[in-house]
């Protein structure tokens, strides 16, 4: 909980900054890694998840916000999962409607966003003591965070594994198969992902230096 | 921090809940019908792939009208049959739902058959499949040659199979090997197709490979089909008879 006094004190830009890197939800909070290696397969169904989780995180951030005097401290977390719950079933309800296809793809993904950590996470250590807005931005920073993790794994995966870049064959059109050159499938597969998260967290460690614990 | 009374609380839940209920009602019966859909279109676009159509369907701009059209063009009739091999009047074969009929006792069975018209005026016969995998439903469609007996193409999907193993039984290379395998043998008994655990025979016409490490689906699969097209053993045979006269 020490990253909630911290992020209390610095100004509402810093909301925003702060969780896309220095205190990235997925690397450096390890916060939401399950669906981070079960969405990152090809960038599309990554980026519509990221958007998912950062409309839900908003929504219920702003909406915990208003109503946080009001709630008995006794059914906090009752309360949180309601409202989480309701805001995926939104969401989910809206991929099922307008997005047939990304949404069979996302299968559970969508309904588990209920159990990401980030979400209760935020709601948690933010949302209950700030005023809408700062709730707002401090939503929008950690699905930020979230989403930039999400592009990035998936980015790698879809060109090394698959061959294309949102579905375009970028390793087709530069005629790499002549030269004997096959997609990688194991970079398709979830370990490949913790394998790759696990890297992203090692070059942020090194660039933050802070984030290092001490011997 | 403020204390709240039990009242307090008991009047706080319930607002809460009846506000997300009575919200959540309107935004599912509000997006059902765009919701319904996407699903009759995706069932059309199975029933196309079963015969090999709707191939550029990813491709396309507009897939729901390239897929109405496809399914216009080449889906010339449809009909429902009991177990018997009688036709049944009054039932639209595109609204059974395989689930319910399966639950159903035998007789009473509505068992849709659709037609498909290639651009030669050739016939094929689609029948829809459904059975249950490791962790959900499974599906598929199988098309006949007009023997009513060789396999023209046949598709699967799954709800949840477990992805790498037997989730690949929407893949392709699986999908293939059922095309030309007969379910009947030379004596006219119904078979179905084994779905074969270690490969089976190059020259067996009646089984395929199953997946490994995916043998609960693959097995799942064989009971699918033995299941869902046994429904149609008298109707395949009397259909038969009849062509032969």
């Amino acid at each position: 909980m020490s990253e909630k006094e911290s992020l209390l004190s610095k100004k509402n830009l810093k909301l925003i900054k702060d969780p896309v890197n220095e205190n990235n939800p997925v690397i450096v909070q390890i916060l939401g890694i399950c669906s981070a290696l079960a969405v990152t397969v090809k960038m599309k169904p990554a980026f519509v998840m990221a958007i998912s989780l950062t409309v839900v995180l908003a929504a219920s951030n702003v909406v915990y916000s208003l109503v946080r005097n009001y709630i008995p401290p006794r059914i906090r977390i009752i309360v949180q999962l309601t409202i989480i719950a309701t805001m995926v079933i939104l969401v989910d309800e809206i991929l099922k409607a307008y997005v047939y296809d990304v949404s069979k793809q996302l299968s559970v993904f969508v309904g588990l966003i209920i159990t990401n950590c980030i979400l209760m996470g935020r709601l948690e250590a933010f949302a209950m003591g700030n005023k809408p807005w700062p709730s707002l931005l401090d939503a929008l920073g950690n699905g930020a965070g979230y989403s930039l993790i999400l592009i990035v794994v998936s980015f790698i995966r879809e060109l090394f594994g698959s061959g294309t870049v949102w579905g375009y064959p970028v390793m087709e059109k530069l005629g790499v198969y002549h030269t004997g050159y096959v997609n990688n499938g194991f970079v398709a597969l979830p370990p490949f992902a913790l394998i790759l998260v696990g890297i992203i967290i090692w070059v942020q460690r090194s660039r933050v230096r802070k984030l290092i614990e001490k011997q | 921090m403020k204390s709240f009374s039990n009242t307090y609380i008991f009047i706080f839940s319930t607002v809460m809940v009846t506000i997300v209920a009575i919200l959540l009602s309107f935004v599912a019966e509000g997006l059902r019908p765009a919701q319904e859909k996407n699903k009759e279109v995706e069932k059309k676009m199975d029933i196309l792939r079963s015969v090999g159509k709707a191939e550029r369907a990813g491709e396309v701009k507009d897939k729901d009208v390239y897929i109405e059209e496809e399914y216009s063009r080449y889906i010339t009739g449809s009909y429902v049959i009991d177990t018997a091999g009688k036709k049944k009047e009054g039932v639209d074969a595109f609204t059974v739902d395989l689930k319910v009929e399966l639950a159903k006792p035998v007789q009473e069975r509505n068992l849709p058959v659709f037609v498909f018209t290639a651009d030669d005026s050739t016939h094929k016969y689609i029948i829809p499949m459904r059975g249950t995998g490791l962790w959900g439903p499974i599906w598929g469609y199988v098309s006949f040659y007009e023997d009513f007996n060789t396999i023209y193409g046949a598709i699967f999907d799954h709800k949840g199979e477990t992805p790498g193993l037997g989730a690949e039984i929407n893949k392709n290379f699986f999908q293939v090997q059922f095309v030309n395998k007969k379910i009947f043998d030379e004596k006219g008994n119904f078979v179905s197709i084994r779905v074969l655990k270690g490969g089976a025979k190059p020259d067996d016409i009646h089984a395929v490979d199953a997946i490994s490490g995916g043998t609960i689906t693959s097995v799942a699969v064989q009971t699918m089909m033995k299941n869902c097209l046994g429904n149609y053993e008298y109707y395949f045979k009397n259909a038969k008879t009849n062509q032969n006269e």
